[in-house]
């Protein structure tokens, strides 16, 4: 246990400096599709919430209960930003096109 | 067992390969080319690891999620679909679910496991439930001033800041507590309510010319309380996905917050309305300004060679956007080398002018940011501003008093001419005076942005 949060410790230090340099190469162009690409992704957290609701068997203790309610909305909150954060951004991205090739 | 063993090999193996696509993801969104490919990445990232996640062994109802699973998606299909105007909002709202759902999360996990909870995982289950309650109610109140329910004047009161500081220290002093005591079940429910009361304080005192970095700002908690959700539940992928996203809100706060020449603490403590009453000073006699008719604005802009457009918030209100391309297009077509000059806090999130203007078939390549604008203005024949305001206030370069000083502009006062299109001349958003409008070579087009614009337009396809 002391082990894993050492290596979790690890693995956040090495992936907030990877975003670092990967999101500073982000044209300013592509800022708001940026935030709402990784709003879609930060929406991974839904794996916690399907483990959280599906562990626990609603009635059949009132803390599985409580685990499985809370788990259920927020597999609903998370699934509404992947679904959402997804489509809006590739409408975003589909709409930037360069004047290099003249459409008629 | 060994069967058992497999499984979860598999699922650490889509684990795996979806991080390495969400890392793909982003850098792919670096260009314009290859952005769509990076959602694409996204995309099958994240179906592999809902996948993987549900062999999980320990499952043992499959219907809720099925259920919760086709409600999100149902609820998610319309928030994919609004105006392009109104993703700002969109985008509070998502950081609000998303904070939701860590939330959650964390108080299910903190009364499955109290009392026995080791300090350092009590710590960062702390750390989950504040930041996510304090961006959940944060990015509501960001997300309705935004949609204009909730006033979006800054609301300010006196010992706003102490109040807000003792709120804050209040949470933290209660995790502290339950690090040492995680006995003390009574106190969660504490830590809940207060951030979510901190939340809603800390948004109230904001205008809308600051929502970009707010945004930014509520980004990169919801980041980092889903990383803190990560150590919780021991997931790397979620720690990563946490990271980066926690990384990219703060790298944005902080170009936004250098784009107002502003620090963080200003932006959540200052409240730019309090600076504005008291840098107004007396109403001198204003000056006279000249202004021009369509007709003439047109013949201007044919006799130019280089035409430099600065776009503000005020032509998105408008709806000006669709006719602003048409002239960009009737003015390209008479040999005018038209660019457009973007402010990086122009629109209400960062980059959300560009996401207007590429709604309008403008080319991308055509949007310069303010650096490369600048470096080309004393050469512009014009420099036509259109709803935006504070961002072409040369005062900001001069004026010392002026409380928008040190922030950088657009030299559009470098241009030979400037046209600025304006409903009238009252102060702008931030309340404070131009004195561009006031110079010699400056042309007033007093008018709706939309209707002026297409005046113009007819004027030079009219006139051809």
């Amino acid at each position: 246990m002391k082990l894993d949060l050492i290596t979790s410790l690890y693995v956040f230090m090495l992936a907030a400096f990877i975003g670092f340099e990967i999101i500073r190469r982000v044209s300013p162009l592509l800022h708001t599709p940026l935030m709402s690409l990784t709003n879609a992704l930060d929406a991974i957290a839904v794996v916690g919430a399907i483990i959280l609701a599906g562990e626990h068997k609603m009635g059949a203790s009132p803390k599985d209960s409580l685990a499985a309610v809370l788990g259920t909305i927020a597999i609903v909150a998370a699934t509404s930003n992947i679904v959402g954060g997804f489509i809006i951004t590739d409408r975003m991205l589909k709409m930037f096109k360069s004047s290099g090739p003249k459409k008629p | 067992m060994n069967n058992l063993m497999s499984m979860e090999t598999v699922i650490e193996a889509t684990y795996l390969i979806a991080t390495a696509l969400f890392i793909l993801s982003l850098k792919w969104l670096s260009s314009p080319t290859t952005a769509r490919r990076g959602v694409f990445a996204g995309e099958a990232g994240m179906v592999l690891a809902i996948a993987g996640t549900l062999l999980h062994h320990g499952i043992v109802d499959y219907k809720w999620i099925a259920i919760a699973l086709v409600l999100g998606t149902v609820i998610g299909i319309p928030l994919g679909n609004v105006q392009m105007t109104a993703v700002p909002q969109r985008t509070a709202l998502s950081h609000a679910f998303g904070a939701l759902c860590v939330t959650l999360v964390g108080t299910a996990e903190f009364y499955l496991r109290a009392p026995n909870i080791a300090p350092f995982m009590m710590a960062v289950l702390s750390m989950e439930v504040i930041l996510g309650s304090l961006t959940f109610t944060g990015s509501l109140m960001a997300a309705g001033k935004l949609q204009e329910i909730l006033p979006q004047r800054p609301i300010t009161y006196k010992g706003q800041n102490f109040v807000n500081l003792a709120l804050l220290a209040c949470a933290v002093g209660i995790g502290i507590i339950l690090v040492m005591h995680p006995d003390q079940m009574k106190l969660f429910p504490a830590m809940i309510i207060i951030p979510l009361i901190f939340g809603v304080m800390l948004v109230i005192p904001i205008g809308g010319a600051d929502m970009p970095t707010v945004i930014s700002l509520l980004n990169s908690y919801a980041g980092l309380s889903a990383a803190a959700m990560g150590f919780v539940l021991n997931s790397k992928l979620l720690i990563i996905a946490g990271a980066l996203d926690g990384s990219s809100g703060l790298i944005l706060s902080v170009i936004m917050s250098k784009a107002m020449n502003r620090s963080f603490t200003n932006v959540l403590f200052g409240g730019f309305g309090q600076i504005q009453t008291s840098g107004g000073g007396a109403a001198k006699e204003a000056p006279p300004v000249r202004s021009a008719t369509p007709e003439e604005a047109a013949a201007i802009l044919a006799a130019a060679s280089k035409v430099v457009i600065v776009p503000g918030y005020g032509m998105a209100v408008a709806q000006a956007q669709h006719k602003v391309r048409e002239m960009y297009d009737a003015l390209t077509k008479r040999g005018v080398e038209v660019t457009f000059g973007i402010h990086p806090v122009a629109g209400r999130m960062p980059g959300h002018m560009n996401v207007l203007l590429a709604e309008a078939d403008i080319p991308y390549d055509k949007l310069l940011e303010m650096d490369q604008v600048n470096g080309d203005i004393p050469q512009t024949d014009v420099a036509l501003v259109i709803g935006a305001n504070d961002v072409t206030n040369p005062a900001a370069r001069s004026d010392t008093s002026s409380p928008i000083y040190g922030m950088p502009i657009l030299d559009v006062d470098k241009a030979r001419t400037v046209m600025v299109i304006k409903r009238s001349m009252a102060a702008g958003f931030a309340g404070i005076d131009n004195p561009l409008y006031y110079l010699d070579k400056t042309l007033m087009l007093f008018g709706d942005a939309k209707n002026f614009v297409s005046s113009i337009v007819k004027d030079l396809s009219g006139g051809g």
